[in-house]
């Protein structure tokens, strides 16, 4: 248990430190969703009474496709001088390599979350009426939702051809009701008009069941041969 | 085995002639509806086929993770192709029927469409995966994404099922029973495309077997070939040159 821990904790560090170095992920996601918050606004162009109910829409889908950019490049760089193959024939257990890769993603994104979500204020004239606090935990647990399934199917995609367009097209029917949670969830804070508390729920038995299947079969596909 | 096969294209070919008998001539004609309802015995019998062989795919998925047996592989690939093409049926009817009946080709809000087309999405990327990945691990990850898959598919539904309660929906079926007659065809229905399902994957499973068979015979070959005599016996990749 203890090597589990201290596998992880060395991988997360040297994928943080990696990433602060080269600022890789985190400069592609943030400039690809600016450009979708900016395409997004000459499209819809909506008042603030309107934005208030599509926005939820917007910012998710920008989260999402962003996070595939950041997903993508997962596993790239440990394909780089056979890392992949080393740890396969090392004693260290392949979940705490999967943890790493999917607490290092969660960082990111969440990075990326906070730096993007008060310029999706600005240029909609945001105004929460519901119980603001509850975006916070939706975040939290749909970001989650989005990463450990994306850091899996990225794995997966790894060994097929053209692995780039495959992760968005395993990854996203099977978020279907994540997606649906997170946005629902939002639009009903940001318009104050349901309870958001089943999406929350909602999110959390995602979370818990992709998370208990993830490090279940992870094993299995980094050692299928 | 070989014999068999025909057979049971006669007796498939049979029901599928007495079930669409039975639809169009014998079933009596829907109260509200008139005769359009008629679709629903192409309609209803396709999406039990398609949910059944889903099943099928995965549990067979189960069994390959466990045993590692590729027949297991065989049948869960057979009944995903299968089970698109059904499923594929179900979302091409369904809105055939619905623009006559509702006014509206799709209700956005239904929790039927709305869940089937999901389960449509989920196996179509499954077939893709096992189109676009190497052969050795093809069948592992695509296993891994059937299990997947199944774990989704009670989430689409109760996630679509709250926010449905929250939204406003066309007025769908309600209650009612339904005519002893109607029943009785669609169960005869369900019946004939349960045969001609069976039919479709079973030669499909020879197919496939057939092809893995040839893999190996051919990878087997290209092993051993160094000598004059591989060289003879690959006729093949000499016209392609």
């Amino acid at each position: 248990m203890k090597s589990l821990w201290a596998v992880t904790v060395a991988t997360l560090v040297k994928d943080i430190r990696l990433e602060w170095r080269s600022k890789d992920a985190l400069n592609s996601m943030l400039f690809f969703s600016l450009l979708v918050v900016v395409i997004f606004m000459f499209s819809f162009d909506p008042l603030a009474e309107e934005s208030r109910h599509i926005v939820g829409g917007l910012v998710w889908v920008a989260f999402l496709f962003a996070a595939v950019v950041a997903l993508n490049q997962t596993w790239a760089r440990e394909l780089r001088n056979q890392v992949l193959d080393a740890y396969r024939v090392s004693p260290a257990p392949a979940n705490a390599l999967f943890l790493a890769k999917a607490l290092g993603n969660f960082i990111f994104v969440i990075v990326l979350e906070a730096l993007m979500t008060p310029l999706f204020v600005i240029f909609y004239n945001l105004h929460v009426l519901g119980p603001a606090w509850q975006l916070i935990p939706i975040g939290l647990l749909g970001t989650w939702a989005l990463v450990v399934n994306g850091t899996f199917f990225a794995a997966m995609s790894l060994r097929t051809r053209n692995r780039e367009i495959m992760l968005p097209l395993l990854l996203f029917p099977i978020s279907i009701p994540a997606v649906l949670g997170m946005v629902a969830g939002t639009t009903a804070i940001l318009t104050g008009e349901d309870s958001a508390h089943f999406y929350i729920v909602l999110l959390l038995t995602y979370d818990v069941v992709f998370t208990t299947a993830c490090l279940g079969l992870f094993g299995t596909i980094l050692h299928a041969e | 085995m070989k014999r068999l096969f025909p057979i049971l294209s006669v007796i498939t070919a049979a029901s599928l002639a007495y079930a669409l008998y039975q639809a169009l001539v014998v079933a009596p004609t829907d109260a509200l509806q008139g005769e359009v309802y008629r679709i629903i015995y192409y309609h209803v019998p396709s999406a039990w086929t398609a949910f059944l062989l889903f099943l099928i795919n995965f549990v067979a998925s189960v069994v390959y993770l466990i045993r590692r047996s590729p027949k297991a592989d065989i049948v869960a690939v057979v009944s995903a192709e299968v089970g698109v093409v059904f499923c594929t049926i179900v979302l091409v009817t369904g809105p055939i029927w619905a623009r006559p009946v509702w006014g509206i080709w799709w209700a956005p809000g239904d929790i039927r469409l709305t869940s089937t087309l999901v389960l449509w999405l989920i196996y179509v990327s499954y077939l893709v995966l096992r189109r676009f990945s190497s052969s050795a691990q093809t069948q592992m990850l695509a296993a891994a994404l059937a299990v997947f898959g199944a774990l989704d598919v009670p989430l689409v539904y109760f996630s679509i099922w709250f926010f449905r309660t929250q939204h406003p929906q066309p007025v769908i079926g309600g209650g009612g029973s339904m005519d002893p007659r109607m029943l009785h065809t669609l169960l005869i229905s369900w019946l004939a495309f349960l045969c001609f399902a069976f039919l479709i994957c079973w030669s499909r499973f020879r197919l496939e077997l057939l092809k893995r068979e040839v893999e190996q015979a051919h990878a087997m070959e290209s092993l051993v070939g160094a000598g004059a005599s591989a060289k003879a016996s690959m006729p093949l990749s000499r016209s392609s040159r």
